[in-house]
This record gives C-alpha cells, sequence and structure tokens, in this order.
C-alpha cells in the first residue's frame, strides 16, 4: 500500500498501489464514451463487407439518406472525393483508404457509413444501404497467396507480396557447409489479438476553415504517433491542422488500437458530409471483424550446428500473413525483432528472408509480443528439435548456446546491442525453482505409467523502448533516400511546480491502463525529495499543447526505459531552480544543497534548511531575488533521445529496440489420456527487466503477459474458412478468462540494469507474451514424446490432440 | 450490434402474458423474455426480430420454487442462481450440472426455464430434464399441459411449443431410493457451450442395477438418451465396485451410441473427437452415477 510517511527519497523499487485504480474500480473513469465534447456529435454506424473479396459494382444510399433521423450516408464516393490513399511504408502499389473503394477485400471491411441521431436509427438505416458486389475468388492463406494462379488483391501491384527481403549477415553458407548436423523445421503461428475490454472509439470534427479544413478528433489511440503524418497525409492537410485529443483512460490495447486511425480518417469524411461532429464506438462483432490482430506467420527455420550442439548458423524465412492491406506501421512486425532474430543464442551468422504478403483476412498490426511471439515460436520449436536431434536435453542445450554473461553488452549480427542481462544465471534459477531435472526423471516414469505429462521450456530476450528506424528495413538499403534517415525513441515529459509547491507532471505517454502515472509520481518524488503526495501526475494527450513527435505513444514497453528516464532529466532541471532559489534564502551555494524530506538544505549541515515549497514560492513571488541571468523557469520540458537508437546501417543492421531485457521460463502440462484436456500444473519463470521500478505493477504485467501467451497457446485463434468467413463473436473466439488462468506460477528475478537508461529499467509488458506459447508448446510436445509427435502449430486443445494422435497412430 | 425496434410489455397476470403473445403473434411475432441471456444476443445481431417482448419476470404465480408431490417445482421466473442455492441438493443432477451453465453472473439472469424452452442442443439443463424425465408445464390461451421433457424438445433450438405458448414451470422428480448420479461435459473454457456432454442415472437395489438411463448431448440436434439398464446390470454383477473394470466393459457398451453421433464438426471439435467425448463422458458418469448411489444409501 502507498505509504503516507514523510520520508523520501526511496519511493522506487517499492510495490505502491496504483493511483489509477480507485476510480477505475468505483465507475469513474472517463473514456471516450463517458465524454460529451462536442455538444450535437451525431452517431454513425458502419456498413461492412460480407464478402472476403468482391468487386464493388454499385453503391445505393438513398434509401438510407432518407429514412428519418439520418443526417448522411457515405460510402466509397465520398471517401476518394475527400481523401487521398493512407501513405504506406512501402513503395508497394497497394491504395488503402479506411473503406474498400473499388473492392472489398476482408469481411467485415467499411464500405459506408450511416449518421443518424443514435446508434439504433444508424443501424436500422444501414440496413436499408445496397451496395451491388460481383463475388471474386477468395485467398487465406499466405502458401496460396503466393501461387502464380492466386486471385489478386491488388491487381495495380501484380503479385500478393507486398515485400520481399533477403538478408544475409556472416558466413552462412561456409557454416552450413561445415555443420555436423542440419536441423530444420517448419512452424505456423496463428493469429490473435487481444480483445482489449473497451473497443474503438472516435469522435471526428471537420471544419471548414479560412486556411483549410480543419480535423479535431477524440480518439483512445495510443500511438505511435508516426501515424498521425500517415493520417493527416490522407485528409490532406498538414499536422498542424489535425488536432488529436486522446481521453485520459483508455480500456486495454496491447497494440490493438495502433489500428483506430483510419476510422478517424473516415468519421472525419462522415463529419465532413453531416455537418455535424460524429461519434463512432465499434462494437465487439465489429472489432473482431474488422480491428487489428497479430500476423499469422509461416515460418522455416534452418540451423547449422556442430557436434558438441552448437548453432553456428540460422537460416530463417518468414512468411507473414499481414490481411488485405499493407496498412502502416505494417509490415514493421516482421521487423521489431530484428536486432534479437537469435534471441537467447550466440549465434554470429543469419540469413533471412521476410515477406509480407497479402489476403483476404483483415489488416494486422500491433499486438503485445509485437513479432516477438512469432520469432520465439519459431526459434525455440527448432532448439527442442535440435535437441532431439542431438540426443541432448532441451535445457542443456540452450545453456551451451547462451550469450555468456561476460559477453555484455553483446552485439548481435543483425545490429542489435543487448545493453545487459545474465542469462545464465536466470537459466540456472529458473532450472532450479522448477526442480527441472528432477521433474523430467519423474515425468519419463508416469509417461511409462501411461500418463501423457510432459516439461517443457522457453527462452527470450525482450525487446522494449522500439527504434522506429526498423520500418525502413522494409525497403532496401539502396532505396532509402540519402537525408530521409528514419530513427529513435524519444519521450517527452513537462514537470511543473506551482506556488505552494506542488509538482505536476504532464504526462503525453497515453497509458492503456499500465500505471503510468503511479510510477511517474514514485520517480519524481524521489529526484525531488518530495513526498509522494506533493507530485500529481495528469495524463494528457492533446497534439495541439502536449508535447510529441512521431516516436511518442504507448508501444513496445517503452514508458520504463524512455520516459523514466525523461522525467528524470526533467525533474532534475527543475531542482538545479530550486536549489538556486533556495540559495537566495539559505545564503549557500547552489552546488551545496541537495533536496529530501520536502526540504532544501545545505549538505552536511542539516539544521540549515528551506521548505521546498518556499524555494519554489520564492521563483513564483519573487523572481527578482534571483541571481542575474537565472530564468524564473520552474516548468522543465526534457526529450529523452537515446544515441544508441539510430537509423539502419547501409548494411542493414540496426538496434532495433533500446533495451533488451530477458525470460526463462519452464511449463508443466498434464493431458487427460482419454479426454485430451490439456491442463498447466505449473509455470516457473524468471524475469530479468532491469531496475524494477514497481514490483507490484511488473508482476502484473508479467501475469498480464503470460495469460495472453496463455490464449495464443490454447485457446484463441482469428480463424477463417477456406472461403473466407472469420471467426466473429466470443462464442468462437475463445478469450482465456480467471478460470482458465489459475495455474500455480513461481516467479523469480534476475536484475541487470539497463546501462542506457537513467534508472537502469528496461521495459516488461511483453517478455511473457513471447515466450509463453513456445514454452506451452514445447510442453505438449514433451507429454506426447511417446508418440512421436511434433508440435509445429498453435493454439493446442483436446480436438488438435485427438487428430495429432489420430494420425500418429492409423 | 443494436435490436431491430420491438415494443415492450410486462404484465404482472400470466393471463396477461398470454393475452401479450397472442396479440403479439397477430401483429407479427411476440416472444417471451425471463433472463434474456440467450435472446438478447439473438437480438442485438438482429438474427432474430420479434415485434413484441413478453417479460414475464412480474408474473408473481411464475416465481415459485418448491416441493410439490415427490418433485422440485421451478417456475419459468427462478433464475438458475437461486436453484443452484437453495435447491441442488434436493434436485443433485439439476445441482451437478449448474455450474457448468456459463459463470455465476450469467446464471443469476438466466432461468431454469428459459434455458429449456431455448433448446440449445449443447445446453445442460435440457440434457438433465431428460435424464430425471421432469415435467414441463405448457400454458396458452387454451390452458395448460403438461409435456414430458421426451416429448417437449423436437430439435435444435426447436420444442413443441406454439407460437402463442410459453412454459410456466418444469417438474424435476426428487431423487428416489437407490437412485445415483452422474455429469460431466468438456468445452474449450469454463461455461462455454459444451463440445459433448453426458447426464446419468443409475438406481440400485440390493447392489443390482435395476435402472440406467445415460443422455449425451451437445453431439446431435437435441439431447439424446439411452437405457443402458442391460449392459450396466451385467457389468456390475460380474465387477462389482471395481471402476477401472466397469470403466472397461462399459466404454465397450457406451462406443456404440457413441458412433452413432453424426455432425459436421467444428474448429473446437471434431466428429471423432466427439464421439471419443461421449464415449469417455459417457462412460465416466454412468460409473460415477453408481458410486453416487451406493454413497447416497450409505447416508
Amino acid at each position: 500500500m502507498a505509504s503516507a510517511e514523510s520520508s523520501t527519497g526511496s519511493y522506487v523499487g517499492q510495490p505502491l498501489a496504483r493511483i489509477e485504480d480507485p476510480a477505475l474500480v468505483t465507475g469513474r473513469g472517463r473514456f471516450l464514451d463517458d465524454l460529451d465534447p462536442l455538444p450535437g456529435t451525431l452517431v454513425a454506424a458502419v456498413v461492412r463487407s460480407p464478402h472476403p473479396h468482391a468487386r464493388i459494382r454499385g453503391v445505393d444510399l438513398e434509401r438510407a439518406r432518407r429514412h428519418p433521423g439520418v443526417a448522411a450516408v457515405i460510402g466509397p464516393e465520398e471517401v476518394l472525393e475527400t481523401l487521398r490513399p493512407f501513405p504506406l511504408s512501402l513503395k508497394t502499389p497497394m491504395p488503402y483508404y479506411p473503406t474498400g473503394t473499388d473492392k472489398v477485400r476482408f469481411v467485415g471491411e467499411p464500405v459506408a457509413v450511416v449518421v443518424a441521431t443514435d446508434r439504433y436509427t444508424a443501424e436500422d438505416a444501414a440496413e436499408l444501404v445496397h451496395i451491388d458486389y460481383e463475388l471474386l475468388p477468395a485467398v487465406v492463406e499466405t502458401a496460396d497467396a503466393v501461387r502464380e494462379d492466386a486471385p489478386l488483391l491488388h491487381d495495380s501491384a501484380g503479385s500478393n507480396i507486398a515485400s520481399d527481403r533477403l538478408f544475409d549477415f556472416g558466413e552462412v553458407d561456409s557454416a552450413f557447409e561445415a555443420a555436423a548436423h542440419v536441423v530444420a523445421g517448419e512452424y505456423s503461428f496463428p493469429r490473435y489479438s487481444s480483445t482489449p475490454m473497451e473497443c474503438y472509439s472516435v469522435i471526428s470534427e471537420w471544419r471548414e476553415e479560412a486556411g483549410g479544413p480543419q480535423v479535431t478528433a477524440w480518439s483512445n489511440f495510443h500511438g505511435p504517433f508516426s501515424m498521425v503524418p500517415v493520417l493527416a497525409g490522407a485528409l490532406g492537410i498538414g499536422a498542424a491542422q489535425l488536432r488529436l485529443i486522446i481521453p485520459q483512460d483508455n480500456g486495454g490495447s496491447f497494440g490493438i488500437k495502433a489500428g483506430i486511425y483510419p476510422y478517424v480518417a473516415l468519421m472525419a469524411v462522415a463529419s465532413k458530409y453531416a455537418g455535424r461532429p460524429v461519434r463512432w464506438t465499434e462494437d465487439r462483432i465489429e472489432h473482431l471483424l474488422a480491428s487489428s490482430a497479430g500476423s499469422d506467420r509461416v515460418m522455416r527455420f534452418s540451423a547449422a550446428v556442430d557436434a558438441e550442439g552448437i548453432v553456428q548458423a540460422l537460416d530463417v524465412d518468414f512468411r507473414e500473413n499481414v490481411g488485405a492491406y499493407l496498412r502502416p506501421p505494417e509490415p514493421a512486425t516482421l521487423y521489431r525483432c530484428f536486432g534479437n532474430i537469435t534471441g537467447a543464442y550466440r549465434i554470429d551468422n543469419v540469413r533471412l528472408r521476410s515477406r509480407a504478403v497479402v489476403t483476404n483476412k483483415a489488416p494486422t498490426g500491433l499486438n503485445r509480443g509485437f513479432g516477438g511471439q512469432q520469432l520465439y515460436f519459431g526459434l525455440e520449436r527448432l532448439m527442442d528439435r535440435i535437441a532431439r536431434t542431438l540426443g541432448q536435453n532441451p535445457a542443456e542445450l540452450r545453456r551451451r548456446n547462451l550469450v555468456p554473461t561476460a559477453a555484455f553488452p553483446y552485439a548481435t549480427p543483425t545490429g542489435g546491442i543487448y545493453d545487459s542481462g545474465d542469462y545464465e544465471q536466470a537459466v540456472a534459477k529458473v532450472l532450479e525453482s522448477s526442480r527441472y531435472q528432477q521433474l523430467r526423471k519423474e515425468q519419463e516414469e508416469a509417461r511409462a505409467r501411461g500418463e501423457l505429462v510432459g516439461t517443457g521450456i522457453a527462452l527470450a530476450v525482450e525487446p522494449s523502448a522500439t527504434n522506429i528506424g526498423y520500418v525502413g528495413l522494409a525497403t532496401p538499403a539502396e532505396e532509402r533516400p540519402p537525408g530521409r534517415d528514419k530513427s529513435g525513441s524519444t519521450e517527452h515529459v513537462r514537470v511543473t511546480v506551482d506556488p505552494s509547491g506542488t509538482v505536476s507532471v504532464l504526462l503525453g505517454t497515453v497509458p492503456q491502463g499500465q500505471g503510468h502515472a503511479t510510477v511517474a509520481r514514485q520517480v519524481v518524488a524521489d529526484r525531488l525529495g518530495l513526498p509522494l503526495e506533493k507530485v500529481v501526475p495528469k495524463v494528457d494527450m492533446d497534439t495541439d499543447s502536449t508535447p510529441w513527435t512521431v516516436t511518442s505513444g504507448s508501444y513496445s514497453s517503452r514508458f520504463s526505459p524512455l520516459l523514466t528516464s525523461a522525467l528524470v532529466e526533467a525533474a532534475d532541471r527543475v531542482a538545479e531552480t530550486i536549489k538556486v532559489a533556495a540559495g537566495v534564502l539559505l545564503e549557500a551555494p547552489p552546488q551545496d544543497l541537495e533536496l529530501d524530506g520536502g526540504l532544501v538544505r545545505v549538505a552536511g549541515a542539516e539544521e540549515r534548511s528551506v521548505a521546498f515549497r518556499h524555494a519554489a514560492g520564492l521563483v513564483h513571488w519573487d523572481p527578482g531575488a534571483l541571481p542575474d541571468g537565472v530564468d524564473a523557469q520552474l516548468y522543465a520540458e526534457a526529450a529523452f533521445t537515446p544515441p544508441e537508437s539510430t537509423a539502419p546501417s547501409r548494411t542493414d543492421q540496426i538496434n532495433s529496440s533500446l533495451c533488451y531485457g530477458f525470460v526463462a521460463e519452464v511449463v508443466q502440462v498434464r493431458i487427460d489420456p482419454e479426454t485430451y484436456e490439456i491442463s498447466i500444473q505449473q509455470v516457473n519463470a524468471v524475469h530479468d527487466a532491469g531496475t524494477v521500478l514497481n514490483p507490484l505493477l511488473i508482476e502484473g504485467q508479467v501475469h498480464g503477459a503470460m495469460v495472453h501467451g496463455l490464449g495464443g497457446a490454447l485457446y484463441e485463434e482469428m480463424s477463417y474458412t477456406d472461403s473466407g468467413q472469420p471467426t466473429s463473436t466470443f462464442m468462437d473466439y475463445l478469450v482465456p478468462t480467471s478460470a482458465e488462468a489459475d495455474f500455480p506460477l513461481t516467479g523469480d528475478r534476475v536484475v541487470t540494469p539497463s546501462p542506457v537508461t537513467k534508472l537502469g529499467a528496461k521495459g516488461s509488458g511483453e517478455g511473457s507474451s513471447m515466450s509463453f506459447p513456445a514454452a506451452v508448446a514445447s510442453a505438449v510436445e514433451d507429454a506426447l514424446s511417446a508418440h512421436g509427435i511434433e508440435i509445429t502449430a498453435l493454439p493446442l486443445h483436446g480436438n488438435v490432440i485427438n487428430d495429432l494422435l489420430t494420425r500418429a497412430t492409423p | 450490434m443494436k435490436p431491430a425496434p420491438f415494443s415492450y410489455v410486462r404484465p404482472t397476470r400470466l393471463d396477461d402474458v398470454v393475452g401479450e403473445l397472442e396479440e403479439a403473434e397477430s401483429a407479427g411475432s411476440g416472444k417471451v423474455i425471463a433472463g434474456g441471456q440467450s435472446l438478447l444476443p439473438v437480438l442485438a445481431m438482429r438474427l432474430g426480430r420479434p415485434r413484441t417482448l413478453v417479460d414475464i419476470t412480474r408474473v408473481p404465480e411464475l416465481a415459485g420454487l418448491r416441493e410439490e408431490g415427490g418433485s422440485i417445482r421451478i417456475g419459468a421466473a427462478v433464475r438458475q442462481r437461486q436453484v443452484e442455492r437453495e435447491a441442488a441438493q434436493r434436485i443433485p443432477l439439476v445441482g451437478h450440472a449448474l455450474p457448468w451453465i456459463g459463470h455465476r453472473e450469467i446464471r443469476s439472469r438466466g432461468t431454469v426455464c428459459g434455458s429449456l424452452a431455448h433448446a440449445d442442443p449443447s445446453a445442460e439443463l435440457p440434457a438433465v430434464a431428460l435424464c430425471l424425465g421432469a415435467v414441463l408445464t405448457v400454458t396458452g390461451s387454451r390452458g395448460s399441459r403438461e409435456v414430458p421433457a421426451a416429448d417437449f424438445f423436437t430439435g435444435a433450438m426447436s420444442t413443441v411449443l406454439g407460437g402463442t405458448e410459453l412454459v410456466t414451470a418444469v417438474r424435476f422428480p426428487a431423487p428416489r431410493a437407490g437412485e445415483g448420479f452422474g455429469f460431466g461435459e468438456m468445452a474449450r473454457r469454463h461455461g462455454d457451450f459444451a463440445l459433448a456432454g453426458a447426464a446419468a442415472r443409475v438406481r440400485l437395489d440390493g447392489g443390482g442395477v435395476v435402472e440406467a438411463q445415460l443422455v449425451g448431448f451437445g453431439v446431435a440436434d437435441r439431447a439424446r438418451s439411452q437405457d443402458f439398464t442391460g449392459p450396466l446390470a451385467e457389468a456390475v454383477s460380474r465387477h462389482g465396485q471395481d471402476e477401472k473394470a466397469l470403466t472397461a466393459v462399459m466404454t465397450e457398451a457406451v462406443s456404440e451410441m457413441a458412433e452413432d453421433v453424426v455432425t459436421a464438426g467444428d474448429a473446437h471439435a471434431s466428429q471423432d473427437y466427439r464421439r471419443r467425448l461421449i464415449r469417455v463422458l459417457g462412460t465416466r458418469a454412468l460409473v460415477r452415477a453408481c458410486a453416487d448411489s451406493r454413497r447416497r444409501a450409505k447416508r
């Protein structure tokens, strides 16, 4: 619980309760649907395609327009009249608008918008919209989409392959030639989402001003703000003519709401034609059909392994299903883990082919883990396969290949710089806490008795604080325009002291429930030697007044490494001014002063002190007393800009994240030998996220990420029929509930502070969402080892086990 | 996800409920709403468009939960959660089944009679009603009739109810001497509709089986009941309380029932997997029911 003690200076690292929670659990949250910022706002319903692939032959909006209570109905004609295609991350000619214009390319793609007095009326009128479709053959899997005779999603592109890049680092061919063993496997990772409790929500207002259109929008978008220029580009206005406001509370996202911006544009068009602001609140069916999801990926991994089991080279082929459009920031999922593609292992030679393929599925985007769960499913499944091929213990094989503790900071062949770590210690810890070796013996005996029990292991390097420069890798180096490099992972904050000495912290980090305000208060209170209650965080993002850049936003677990670093810089600048003011009152040189316990005092002479608020008061009330040349500025802004995040090199290397944490996980499963029901018996995990800022919050992140991974491992899949019809309700899209998440978990921690962030903290929001699916697959495979079954796909459940065992024993 | 326009009435007398249903029928269609746990999603997705909803939850005579001549009578407005709390001991098979229905929040809204009238083939309560020989009271403008569960269900989401009739109550017989019960199901997650499930009722007399009924659900257009008295009596006479041996023998017997399962299958369960589940869960339910009977006899 939050302590009310007046002692200060040591809040960071304490398990302080979240200051966000009282409002949320008493129904006082302020989400966009609770707000009515513009009186007279009308309500929209979206008319969506029921077909996965069809040509739009005609759109008849007249009956809907005549329906009582309807203000406007817009369709492809109005969209084309008002918008340009969204600027893509690549030059691929696959124009993307917020509605289908020539064709529809996935079930749920918007085609028209009805604006009415209320949602009921809008949905009544939506039934009157008539769209004449010419059905086209659909293609849903990448294997089919890359065929020569496959139906083309985008005729202008001439191919369904939106991007195809080959990267080669080190001496891959010679390593394979010299290998004692070549071990290869093909793995398929499913498409799943995060299903936040609050779906998308938008209010857009289009106004014609003297200088052209001005669009003001409220939405529960959370970045990356690199999508703001994308949005402005489609609207044909500058970012300064687009004002985006994010409500204080956002009901979860885990990346999914980064895909909301097309709807901001679409509702702006609706507002233009309705002449009023327009609100759209996404319902759950719309969300499951057409919001966003993590990508499904088919992967081929080959390893050149020497006689001792050391992996000398990796040859990797990723075929990513990005859905119907290359919606920005895609194809980023392919590149987010570029610098850590070798995971926990010291492998010097890597070849990678990355293909992004369009299909008649909904577009993909950010999803907690973002590329990590796909990568580690392939890499860790391969490591198990190598162990089996060589007759080695899976944990032992991994240990032999680990990046050694002495090697940090460690440069990966793809350009990553692992800032800190002690993988050897973390693995040793997890093996010990899970009694791994003993357990495997016991389970072998149990399996001999006919029980289906097994243990799996997975290791993951958890990247955080994305360097957005990796998006550039999708474009070949020779085509990247000089002087237009992209890099960076900056984060902004403003710290202000009021006349009573209360410090407010403006957080433009657009949190989605992570507890940014709680941690910001701890950090600033520590830096300024104040009690917690004297620090008041204010969560506020209004692009007109909150400092931001294109890297702003809440994604890639960037708060702990970046924002807290900015907080330190800003708070320290404020402290300097406070010390100058206190120096006037104490008649002491500022450099001799220290901040503690709400006081400014002379170091070594504690009786000589002045209250922090009095020092602050002097700057506000009596700035004339300040020494010459000192500004009466009791606010400071900081933009933390780590020099380690630079653009991709001409040889295509990039340090794709600023920080790299670590997860080691051991999972035990039991499978009912009759019903094939899988139950997770025990999980042992060791995490390293550098300095722990608040153990309570980090524990919550571990649980959340693990259950998210559990969803991918055992329950969730956005599946499509061969004809392109998707799952669309929570009856078929199965999200684990608390009843599924009650497995015993023993968590442990290794702390290797990051040398590149101010507090040594790394991100920790995604680790287990990357490792857990692989760990569960490893355990299930072990449980079925007597049947010679290999797990190469997810999710796993009784029906899948039944199929596998039926096929294994004809 | 908003319903098409409808009107809503909430009478306080059963006569008025029937009257409203008749009036609605002549104007298009009416639909009884009690807990709304199945009906509201159907309305929200516009898969159903009744003109009038007749809410029965304020009709006092539908609110009763009481013993009546060796049965437990559950009125149409009684929530599943109330039965779970107040009557689970008196109708043990219903008590076994109720926790499998959705989550507590859903059961605190959903009604027992509503689930029967909805007749979802994967639902627990129709299977239990069939297994216990429950009797439903059906009321319409021509008065009330009693319909045994075995005659009530006619297919997936389909019953003998006429357009202006409603289920006003259901009577579940209390356990007779020597009876024991078993229940089990498999769902992807707790609270999901069953991929397959089984309910069993067994009656022992002097250690011998004199009655054995097994109901499988989730695998056909409606729950299917089969008499296993012969095979179970023989198995018990040969193997007594040896559950392992009983299980082996009964698995054989139940296999035939499982082979009759014909379903298209879906992403959650193929026909083959559903057959396996019926075989395993059916056998377990029968064996459990035997043990349950002995346990009850000892009390």
